[in-house]
Formats: C-alpha cells, sequence, structure tokens
C-alpha cells in the first residue's frame, strides 16, 4: 500500500501553531440571518420541492456571494482557518428540506468557496489560511435509542452511517478542504464512525487529509450525550491521530475550561477551542459581547491550555477579532508528550498502569 | 518502590457475561431474556470487574445479532457502560459486529496468526481502524505455543509486525495461552511455568505490551473439583503477576487467599505448578481425591467461623468479602462494647479496622486481589452504616459542632472507604461534615465549601492520578481566593507530595493527614483558638524543610527582562495626542444621575437577575420579556426617585498629569508608576508589551480617574432591609453597580471630548460606547494589563485631595474598593493604545519591580504571585 504524500498543509499549520496561537472562525448561523434572505434566495435555480427557507448550507451553490462574505469577514479579523458551510450537508440531515440528490454539489461549493476566500486573504496579505470541511453529527445517534422503552433500538446503523459520511468527505476532499473537522460531538460513536469514513475517503482519493475532532459538552457534569467524559472521549478516538482535538459549543468560554484543562493534559496533539458566546437567551440569541467573550477566554491563555480558538454559535467577526486581540502575545500551549499507557474507555477512561 | 508488577495493578476481567464460561448466562441469552442477561453485567460491574469480557461464541445462537444486540443493552445502562468492554469471539465476524456497537475504547479478544501474516495484520489493522485495542493469541501458522520457546518466538514476532505496521503496542494483549498441568501428559508438566516464565521473558522484550490469560483451562483436569481448582488459580496467580500477567478473565469470587489455602493442598499446587516433583501431578490427584464432593461438606465446614467470637467474625467477614451476617454482627459488637461503657465509634476503631488492617497487609503483600479487597470494603461499608445512626445520637447528646468539614473523594477516584472512615471519626468528635461522595468535581467542592461556610476541607483519594486531581483542587481554592485549611489523605498521599506540590499552590493551610486517626487532632488543632497559629508555624516549616530537602523548582521559560525590553512596542510617537485642554485635577462631588442614566449598559444589569437576554430585545422575549419589562419598569421608577430623592450621589475624580517615561516607569511630577511587561517569548513582528510603552520617554501625558455611584446606599440599604424588602434592596444594589459602570464610560468620554480634547469632535452611541469603539484605553489596576493591585493606593495618592480624599472610596488592606460601586483605572490617550495581558512574569522583573516600588522581593512576590512563573 503506497502513502500519500504527507498533507503539507498540515505541516504548514503545525509550524504556525508552534509559533502562536491560531484563529478559528466564528458562527455562520447569526450572519446569514443577518442578510435577510427570502426562499427565493436559498433556492435559487435549483429544481427542488420543499420551503428551502433555513436550509443554510445550501446558500454555497446558491448565493456563494453570501457565503464568501462570511468567510472574508471572519479572515478580515484575524481567522488563519475557516470551516466549510457544510455543517449538515449530509443525506440525513438534508433530507428535512428534500435535499439529499444535492448532497455532493453542497459540499463541494462549500468547499469551493471557503477555499476562495482564503485564497484571496492569502494573496492580499501572504499570510497562510486553511479551509476545515466541517462535518456535523447529523440529527441521529449511533449509542441511544430514541425509544424509551426499546433501549436496544437504534434509529441508523453503523454502516449506514459510514456510508452518509462518506459521501460527505469525499465531496469535501474533492472540493478542496485541507482538514476534516468533525465537530459539535454529542455522540463519540458517530464521531468514531464518521472518522472512519474520512479515512477512508482520503485513502480512496489517494490523499493525507488529516482530521480535526471536537466535542461538545451537553450537560455541567462534562459529558456528551452518549455518556462520555472528555477524558474517555480522548481515549476513544485517539486512533485516528487527529492533528487537532477538542470542544466546541456547549457553554461558553469560562464553563469549559475544565474540560479544556483535562484534555490539554492529556491530548498529544494540537488543542482546539471554539465556545458559545455564553448561553442563548429565552429567544435562543446570544448576548456576550465580543470583549467578553474574548475576556473569558483569559484563563485559558494565561493556562496555556489552546492551540487554536474560535467562536460558536452566536459569535460574529466582532468576537473573532477581539479574541484575535486577547491571544496576542500569550503564548500557544506546548504539546504534552504523556506516558505510553494503555487507556481504554467505556463512559469513563481506564487506563492501565505500566 | 521500583516493583513494578504488582497485584494492585492486576486488572480484572468480568467473565460471566460469557456463554462459553457461564451456563446461567448462556441460557439466559438462548432463552432471550436480555433484561436479565445486563443484570449480570450490572452485578460484575459492581464486585470489581474493570473490564466487562462478552462471549456470544455458542451453537445455538446467532453470535452477530445476540453480540450487537446485547452490546446496545449496556450502552443504555451507565453502571455497566462506564468500565470498556471486551469484545470476545473465535470469529471476526462477531468481532466486528461488536466493534460497531461500542463507543468508548474497547478490547478485541482476540486476533492471531493462525492463518498467517497477511490476516493478523488485516485484523489488527481493522482493530486499528475501529479504535480498539487488541489481545493477541500466541498462536501461528504451526500451531497453539506450548512451551516458553515458541510462546516467546510467537509474540516476539507478532510484536514485530504489528509495530513494525504501526500498531501501538501499549495496544497489544499477549495471552501466551495457560494450558492444563496435572494432565498426567508429561509434555504438559511444564506448561505453567512456560507460561510465566515467558510472560517474564516478554515483558522485557516487548515494551508497554500487557499479559492476559484465562486462568480456567489450567485447572481443566479437576473439573467438578472446586476447591482444588481455586487452590491452583490462586497460588498460579500468586507467582504470575510478578512475572507480569496484570490482567485475566476471573471470577474474584473463585480466588482464595493464598495464605489461606490449606497448606497441604497449597504445596501440592506448587509443586504442580512448578513441576518440583515427578510424582507432582499423582500427589495432588491424591489429595484432591479427598476434596472431591466435598464442596458441600467445606460449606459447612466454612461455618465454622460462625461459631468464633464476634470480634474475629468481623475479622473474617472483612476478609473474606462476606456480608451475610455483618449486620447482625456489628449489631453484636455494639452491644458488647456498650455493655462495656465504651462508644459506637470503638467498633470501627477496634474490631472494624483490625480487620481491614488484615486484608491491607494481604493486599500489600500480593496474598489478597483488587477484587477481593472490593468486596472487603464493602462489608466494610455496610458496618460502618449500620453503626451511623447510633454514632449520631451519641453526637447530638454532646455539645454543638466545632467545626465544619467538606469531604470529597477527588475526581477520577472512587475509593472512599477511608474517606468514610475519616468522616465518622470527625462526626463522633463534634464536627459537621458534609461528605460530597465520591468522583468530585474540584467546582464542587468549592461550591460546598462556600456553601455551607466550611471550616476546613478534605480531599481523599486512592489511586495516583488522584494525586494531581488535589493540587488542581488547591489550585482552585487558591483561584477563588478560599483560605480555609486544606487537609489531604488516603493511600497514595504523602507528607512529601503534599509539601512539594500541593502547599505550594494553595496559600491556606494544607496539611498531609496520616489516617483516620490523626483526623481528630488535625481538625481539632484547626479549629483551636489558641494553639492555630503554632500548629500552623510547626506544619509549614516542616514541609518547607521537605521542599528544601528536594531542591529547587522547575521554571518555564521566559524572556528575559531586558530581551523583553528590547522587543518593546514600537509606538508611533508621532500619532501622540495634544497636550490635554484641561490639565490637573478634576473633581465632580455630584455628578447628575439623570445623565449618567443614558450611559448605563441594561444587558448586565438583566444578567445580574438571572434573566438571559441582551438589551433592549430582552424585553419583547417571549418568555422573560414579561418580567424583564416589569424589572426594567421598576428599575425606571427607582433611578427616577434615586435623582429626585437623591438617594445616591455619583462622585468621580479624573486627573490629566504631564509625564515621561523610564523603562517601564510612567515618571509624574510626584509619582513614578512602574508597570509589568510581557515575558512570555513573542515571535517575530510581535511585542513584549507594557502599558508604558504607550507613553513617548520624550514628555507625554498620562490620567487616571476613580469614580463612585454608592455613596448612600448603605442608609437606603439599611432601611429596605428594616423593612423586609429584600426586592428593592438587590434592586438598588445592582442600579448602583450600573450606575459607576456608566459613570466610568460617562468620564472617559468627557475626557475624549472635552478635558484632554484629543476626539473633540467623537459622537458615539451608547451601543458604540459599550462596544469600545474609542480611542485610547482605560485600564484598571488588578486587571490583566495593569495586574498589580497595589497600583491602586498610587493612583489613589495622585487623585486625593487635602483630606486624603478620593471620591468618597476607601481602599481595603487587599486594595478592595469600598463602597463597592465604584471603578478606577489610568488613561493612555495614544492611538495605538490597546489592552493586553501581562501573563506569567520572571524572577529578574520581579527584583526590578520590586526595587522600583522600593519595597523588598518578598511584599513584591505577594503582590504579583498570580503572574509568577512558579
Amino acid at each position: 500500500m503506497s502513502k500519500p504524500t504527507p498533507s503539507e498543509a498540515a505541516a504548514a499549520f503545525r509550524a504556525a501553531a508552534a509559533e502562536r496561537i491560531l484563529i478559528f472562525d466564528g458562527g455562520y448561523g447569526t450572519e446569514i440571518q443577518n442578510h435577510k434572505l427570502g426562499e427565493a434566495d436559498y433556492r435559487g435555480d435549483l429544481t427542488v420541492t420543499h420551503d428551502q427557507k433555513g436550509n443554510n448550507d445550501l446558500l454555497s451553490l446558491t448565493r456563494p456571494d453570501v457565503i464568501r462574505g462570511i468567510h472574508t469577514a471572519y479572515l478580515d479579523a484575524g481567522a488563519d482557518m475557516v470551516e466549510t458551510n457544510t455543517f449538515s450537508s449530509t443525506s440525513i440531515a438534508m433530507a428535512d428540506y428534500g435535499c439529499e440528490h444535492l448532497v455532493r454539489d453542497i459540499n463541494m461549493a462549500g468547499a469551493k468557496v471557503a477555499r476562495e476566500a482564503c485564497d484571496a486573504a492569502q494573496a492580499k496579505d501572504g499570510r497562510r489560511r486553511f479551509v476545515a470541511g466541517s462535518i456535523g453529527p447529523t440529527n441521529k445517534t449511533l449509542s441511544l435509542s430514541p425509544d424509551v422503552n426499546d433501549p436496544g433500538f437504534r434509529e441508523v446503523d453503523f454502516d449506514q452511517m459510514k456510508a452518509v459520511y462518506r459521501e460527505q468527505c469525499d465531496a469535501l476532499i474533492e472540493g478542496g478542504v485541507d482538514f476534516l473537522l468533525i465537530e459539535t460531538i454529542f455522540d463519540t460513536l458517530n464521531a468514531k464512525v464518521a472518522a472512519m469514513a474520512a479515512q477512508e475517503a482520503a485513502e480512496a482519493a489517494g490523499k493525507d487529509v488529516p482530521i480535526m475532532l471536537s466535542f461538545t459538552v451537553t450537560d455541567m457534569s462534562g459529558r456528551n450525550l452518549s455518556g462520555h467524559t472528555v477524558e474517555a472521549f480522548w481515549h476513544a478516538i485517539r486512533h485516528v491521530k487527529p492533528i487537532a482535538v477538542g470542544l466546541n459549543c456547549s457553554f461558553g468560554p469560562e464553563t469549559l475550561r475544565p474540560y479544556l484543562t483535562a484534555l490539554s493534559k492529556l491530548a498529544d496533539t494540537l488543542i482546539l477551542a471554539y465556545p458559545n458566546a455564553g448561553l442563548p437567551n429565552d429567544l435562543g440569541e446570544y448576548d456576550q459581547q465580543p470583549h467578553e467573550t474574548a475576556d473569558r477566554i483569559g484563563p485559558w491563555l494565561t493556562e496555556r491550555l489552546v492551540n487554536i480558538v474560535g467562536g460558536c454559535c452566536g459569535t460574529t467577526p466582532a468576537h473573532i477579532a477581539a479574541m484575535a486581540g486577547q491571544i496576542e502575545g500569550s503564548p500557544p500551549r506546548a504539546i504534552p508528550s504523556p506516558e505510553v499507557r494503555t487507556r481504554l474507555a467505556g463512559l469513563e477512561p481506564f487506563t492501565m498502569a505500566a | 518502590m521500583t516493583q513494578t508488577h504488582s497485584s494492585a495493578n492486576f486488572v480484572n476481567i468480568g467473565e460471566r457475561t460469557n456463554v462459553t464460561g457461564s451456563a446461567r448466562f448462556k441460557k439466559l441469552i438462548l432463552n432471550g431474556d436480555y433484561e436479565a442477561a445486563v443484570e449480570v453485567a450490572r452485578d460484575q460491574v459492581e464486585n470489581g470487574a474493570q473490564i466487562v469480557d462478552v462471549n456470544m461464541d455458542e451453537g445455538l445462537l446467532d453470535a452477530v445479532e445476540a453480540m450487537t444486540n446485547f452490546l446496545k443493552l449496556i450502552a443504555a445502562e451507565p453502571d455497566i457502560a462506564r468500565v470498556p468492554v471486551m469484545i470476545d469471539s473465535s470469529k471476526w465476524e462477531v468481532i466486528e459486529a461488536g466493534l460497531k456497537c461500542v463507543s468508548g475504547k474497547p478490547i478485541v479478544n482476540s486476533i492471531s496468526m493462525k492463518e498467517g501474516e497477511a490476516l493478523f495484520l488485516e485484523a489488527a489493522r481493522k482493530c486499528r481502524a475501529y479504535g480498539a485495542a487488541a489481545v493477541v493469541m500466541a498462536f501461528d501458522e504451526k500451531g497453539q505455543a506450548d512451551t516458553q520457546e515458541r510462546k516467546i518466538e510467537i509474540c516476539e514476532r507478532a510484536y514485530k509486525v504489528l509495530t513494525e505496521d504501526g500498531f501501538p503496542p501499549e495496544d497489544i494483549i499477549f495471552d501466551p495461552n495457560v494450558f492444563a498441568v496435572a494432565t498426567g501428559i508429561d509434555e504438559h508438566r511444564r506448561y505453567a511455568i512456560d507460561f510465566i516464565e515467558a510472560v517474564r521473558h516478554l515483558s522485557q522484550s516487548c515494551p508497554h505490551v500487557h499479559f492476559s490469560g484465562g486462568l480456567s483451562n489450567l485447572s481443566f483436569s479437576f473439573r467438578g473439583n472446586e476447591i482444588v481448582r481455586r487452590a491452583m488459580h490462586s497460588v498460579f496467580l500468586y507467582h504470575a503477576i510478578p512475572a507480569g500477567l496484570d490482567m485475566a478473565i476471573v471470577n474474584a469470587g473463585q480466588l482464595d487467599i493464598y495464605d489461606d489455602i490449606e497448606p497441604k493442598l497449597r504445596e501440592a499446587c506448587e509443586d504442580v505448578i512448578f513441576d518440583k516433583r515427578d510424582d507432582a501431578t499423582e500427589r495432588l490427584i491424591d489429595l484432591a481425591e479427598s476434596y472431591r464432593g466435598q464442596d458441600a461438606a467445606a460449606e459447612k465446614a466454612a461455618e465454622e467461623w460462625r461459631g468464633y467470637p464476634v470480634a474475629k467474625r468481623l475479622e473474617h467477614a472483612l476478609v473474606k468479602g462476606i456480608d451475610a451476617h455483618i449486620v447482625d454482627d456489628t449489631e453484636e459488637m455494639r452491644l458488647a462494647v456498650k455493655e462495656a461503657k465504651g462508644r459506637p465509634i470503638e467498633v470501627i476503631e477496634g474490631p472494624l479496622m483490625d480487620g481491614m488492617n488484615v486484608v491491607g497487609d494481604l493486599f500489600g503483600s500480593g496474598k489478597m486481589f483488587l477484587p477481593q479487597v472490593v468486596k472487603s470494603a464493602r462489608v466494610m461499608k455496610k458496618a460502618v452504616a449500620h453503626l451511623f445512626p447510633y454514632i449520631e445520637a451519641e453526637k447530638d447528646e454532646k455539645s454543638k459542632g466545632k467545626g465544619k468539614i467538606v469531604m470529597a473523594t477527588v475526581k477520577g477516584d472512587v475509593h472512599d472507604i477511608g474517606k468514610n472512615i475519616v468522616g465518622v471519626v470527625l462526626q463522633c468528635n463534634g464536627f459537621e461534615v458534609i461528605d460530597l461522595g465520591v468522583m468530585v468535581p474540584w467546582m464542587k467542592i468549592l461550591e460546598a465549601a462556600n456553601e455551607n461556610d466550611a471550616d476546613m476541607i478534605g480531599l481523599s483519594g486512592l489511586i495516583t492520578p488522584s494525586l494531581d486531581e488535589m493540587v488542581t483542587v488547591a489550585e482552585e481554592m487558591q483561584k477563588a481566593g478560599l483560605s480555609m485549611p486544606l487537609l489531604i489523605g488516603g493511600a497514595t498521599t504523602s507528607k512529601a507530595h503534599t509539601a512539594l506540590r500541593i502547599e505550594p499552590a494553595y496559600s491556606g493551610a494544607t496539611i498531609h493527614v496520616v489516617d483516620a486517626s490523626r483526623a481528630v487532632g488535625v481538625a481539632t488543632n484547626l479549629v483551636s483558638d489558641t494553639g492555630l497559629d503554632s500548629y500552623l508555624t510547626g506544619i509549614r516549616s516542616e514541609y518547607d524543610a521537605i521542599r528544601i530537602a528536594r531542591g529547587g523548582k522547575v521554571a518555564k521559560k521566559l524572556a528575559t527582562l531586558e530581551e523583553a525590553r528590547a522587543n518593546a512596542f514600537p509606538t508611533d510617537f508621532a500619532l501622540k495626542p495634544a497636550a490635554p485642554a484641561k490639565p490637573g485635577v478634576h473633581r465632580y462631588d455630584d455628578w447628575s444621575i439623570a445623565d449618567l442614566r443614558d450611559y448605563i449598559d441594561w444587558t448586565p444589569f438583566f444578567r445580574a437577575w438571572e434573566l438571559a437576554g441582551n438589551y433592549p430585545a430582552i424585553l419583547t422575549d417571549t418568555v422573560v420579556g414579561e418580567s424583564a419589562q416589569s424589572l426594567y419598569d421598576d428599575a425606571q421608577i427607582m433611578l427616577d426617585r434615586i435623582i429626585a430623592e437623591k438617594w445616591l450621589t455619583a462622585r468621580a475624580v479624573v486627573g490629566l498629569w504631564p509625564c515621561t517615561r523610564d523603562a517601564d516607569d510612567v515618571v509624574l511630577d510626584d509619582a513614578r508608576l512602574p508597570m509589568l511587561r510581557q515575558q512570555v517569548p513573542k515571535r517575530a513582528g510581535r511585542a513584549n508589551m507594557c502599558l508604558a510603552d504607550f507613553i513617548d520617554p520624550a514628555g507625554d501625558w498620562i490620567g487616571g480617574f476613580a469614580v463612585c455611584a454608592g455613596h448612600g446606599i448603605a442608609e437606603k440599604s439599611a432601611e429596605f432591609q428594616a423593612a423586609h424588602d429584600d426586592y428593592s434592596d438587590i434592586l438598588l444594589k445592582a442600579l448602583a453597580d450600573r450606575l459607576a459602570e456608566a459613570m466610568a464610560e460617562r468620564m472617559h468620554a468627557l475626557v475624549r471630548t472635552d478635558l484632554w480634547g484629543y476626539a473633540p469632535g467623537e459622537q458615539l452611541t451608547n451601543d458604540a460606547l459599550i462596544r469600545e469603539e474609542y480611542r485610547g484605553i482605560r485600564p484598571a489596576p488588578g486587571y490583566p494589563a495593569c495586574p498589580d493591585h497595589s497600583l491602586k493606593p498610587m493612583l489613589f495618592d495622585l487623585l486625593k485631595d487635602e483630606a486624603d480624599d478620593v471620591a468618597g472610596i476607601n481602599l481595603t488592606e487587599s486594595f478592595a474598593m469600598f463602597p463597592t460601586a465604584a471603578v478606577s483605572g489610568f488613561y493612555f490617550g495614544h492611538p495605538q493604545a490597546e489592552y493586553f495581558g501581562v501573563a506569567r512574569i520572571g524572577e529578574d522583573q520581579l527584583d526590578d519591580y520590586a526595587a522600583r516600588r522600593g519595597v523588598d522581593q518578598a511584599q513584591a512576590r505577594q503582590w504579583l504571585r498570580p503572574n509568577l512563573n512558579e
């Protein structure tokens, strides 16, 4: 088996991350809302049956100018990396809009528009920019039964999920992403299958496309929905050798700190963290101001917990700019070399003595 | 201790969810009674299994379906799913089906080179792709390894093949085949020795691997003779564990304590396992005959212990892990103690602790295994639980609590016996114990300590990672500004670790408590009015001595102060603002609150009331809108009254002074303001920032301010409290805080547009002000750009009037402002001025800073501790 050429983007990314904390982008939903697009904007001239309003990922095809504009705003705010507008671009998520047949096109277009925005930004100031292909968790879970009376039941199985993720990964890779970012991981098994699909897709394309994984804490006990602690999660996915692992969404920066600390100590790879702008209010809106979010990552910086920071729900280019200012002068986290140990996991980590 | 192979690290794998090993489990699965089958798994985990082995290899079963179904079901049970799974099958399709259902990191049992390297590697790669460790059987194309040489040869070959392909060595678990001994066949005589010696050799030649084995094979010849089988297993483990065997599929209930095996039988087992004599097998078989069919008789004999004296019975129950009679026996003991005018606690301190000490000794010498210890612990818990109400009742008869202690076993650790005992002992000595249980994250510990106004915190842990977690708790206590004593206890804790790692992280008293018997003495000292200081001084100097003995600290790499200064921010002084229009100090002793009203940032106001939402959208929120609007209306009404009835007086002092800069000091006519410089290493083009960089050495201006909107609040607050009107009281305090912030914003705008006047035409909305869209900054002492709170007195000296008054604000000894509705800081007018964090600084800057401040290093160290590189 011939190995693909090691990713040049990964080498450049690691080199930059060794120098300083890198900046990732922020939320897309609010930015898209600000454009007050109508159904016709979403639909474009595509032949689709359902009402498309709210199908944000579709805009990469129908209003690439809007998506490019948001990418550019983040890049201008200081982002070193943006993610593609493809969080929901799987056949499972697209079924809600009757757009399963467009999955490949949406992902290709999402990758292309992000690539273009990054290339333009890079041409302007010479600073290398990176594209992470966004892979969301879908709305199905492999670890839990939706039926309380039948705990053994699952809506989907591993092989179905793998095919679904594979379709997305194939298109993202072909569209030219540097990395595949499996994010908002509420189900560790979903992440494991997504990572497997990503590796197989890269292998099929003859490319080295490193993976990033981002865990999401769903309750105050620090576990995700499938019940894993952040340490157990790391044990479960370390075999993927991700270029970065981290936390996103969930809560604001201060609440994420203990979990980030735990992951930072353990993971022998870059740490990525992109919190929400605090907690949403009762309208689902985020109130945290840019300087507030930026202030609250302060302890992450003094404790050297992160290599890449950005924002998730409720964050805007202003938040990213504030964060870019906040990290100024803070050294990046040094990647630890944890002892070689057999690290297994159930919902909790299990480490064997040497 | 250099020994790495000890029974403490031995992992026991639950074997009852295995259709090939458990007739009961097989029957449940064949009958489709998965509910009961899940309970079998739960029992195993509760009984101490650290990994659950699942095997569905049964001819009558669709093993793929059974494996899938069972794994999905146990995934839904957090009590079970918390531990890793071992997917056990001889068929790869069953293993792969299992891998598709397991969300953590499991172990595959097993893969081998039975069908050649190619298929072996394929299976191994799949294990890696699914994220699993693998048991590798010592099996190759020629067959199963029987001799020591073959075991070593195959395992070393497998190790090479796997690691060269990138398989992590730590994910390899060799099973070098436990075969039956005492079969009467001469070739089998060395099987046990060969296994043990192969493990001993391989644990050296194959770094990071682990070893497992199925024990039941060993005693296969003695099927039906449980007494002999158990003895053989125990003797085998006693010798194999020190050689390197670190996990085994075993039923904890079917192991004997090495020392308890009848000497004749034990010797016979040793003879067989180590092939010590030609007639070893015959002798064991002969001896076994005398036990055959005696299981029932043995059980009866085992009941003998029921005739022992009660204290002896308690010990026996603890050592054997038998809980059937523990409550009755404990009660009998309690009554006996009472009869002798003793106290219930003496049952714990006496016979129960004696029994636990026996358990500890046996465990420590490798004669008892962890699962057995866990069972002993359960028995102990039941006994303690029975005694608890009596101890409590006794406590109530005595005086009120001496002090409150919050106790917890730290995150990541589940051992709580020691903690529970300490808790009980403290309680019966008059302390109030708030026990948070096990696996307690630091946040909960801090919360509980605060909520309960605890006098001390006790942390417990048995496993080594708990040591780090205790350091984390100490660090977080420090960050949270707690000062109550911290007690450290548990098996792996030590005075040295406490002194070297925990105490330096926490400025409050930190004390290692060796065992439960010391806890009362320590706790009593800590709540003592008279002896506390000398007690703590003694402890501190003892720990200092330990630290000195252990040598210096390891600091992190920073730029030297000289290097950092050479990399100062290159401020472009061509852009510096002109001299202020109105220099000097300006006092506003009664600023119009009506004016400040327009500068209020309302969003934090609602947050203070736990109403989430942005102002003004929050007022029309479908859920909280009504209450937000009502609160806002009340706030407006109160603001009207505050203004009309002059409840509050807002005062401010603003100063603008000429200055120059000398290195990192901003030099004024009457003062020298020392600023701190970043020393974290920077990449090219990034400066090591210092606020002084924004000041032109050739002559410039700096400002300072202090504002307070809290004058009058105490009187009004007292009125509300007297009227039991908490709502108005809180509303007033929240409004005063907002007004102080608004005044800081308002004064800054006044400075920019008028007093300094560098932005006379500035027209910013309140929203834009909140977003800091203006020129210049106003860093406050104690915040990241200017972290030393002790600059506040210097700032206040500049701002004070003849009567030493600064807007009526007082500073506490730790430099907090009172009334609390106050803000103070410096003004930097340069357009390139920006906020940053000083972060860590080096000892060189500490010394330099101390010299610049004219204080000794210890004083400077105290002020700058959060920023020090230690």
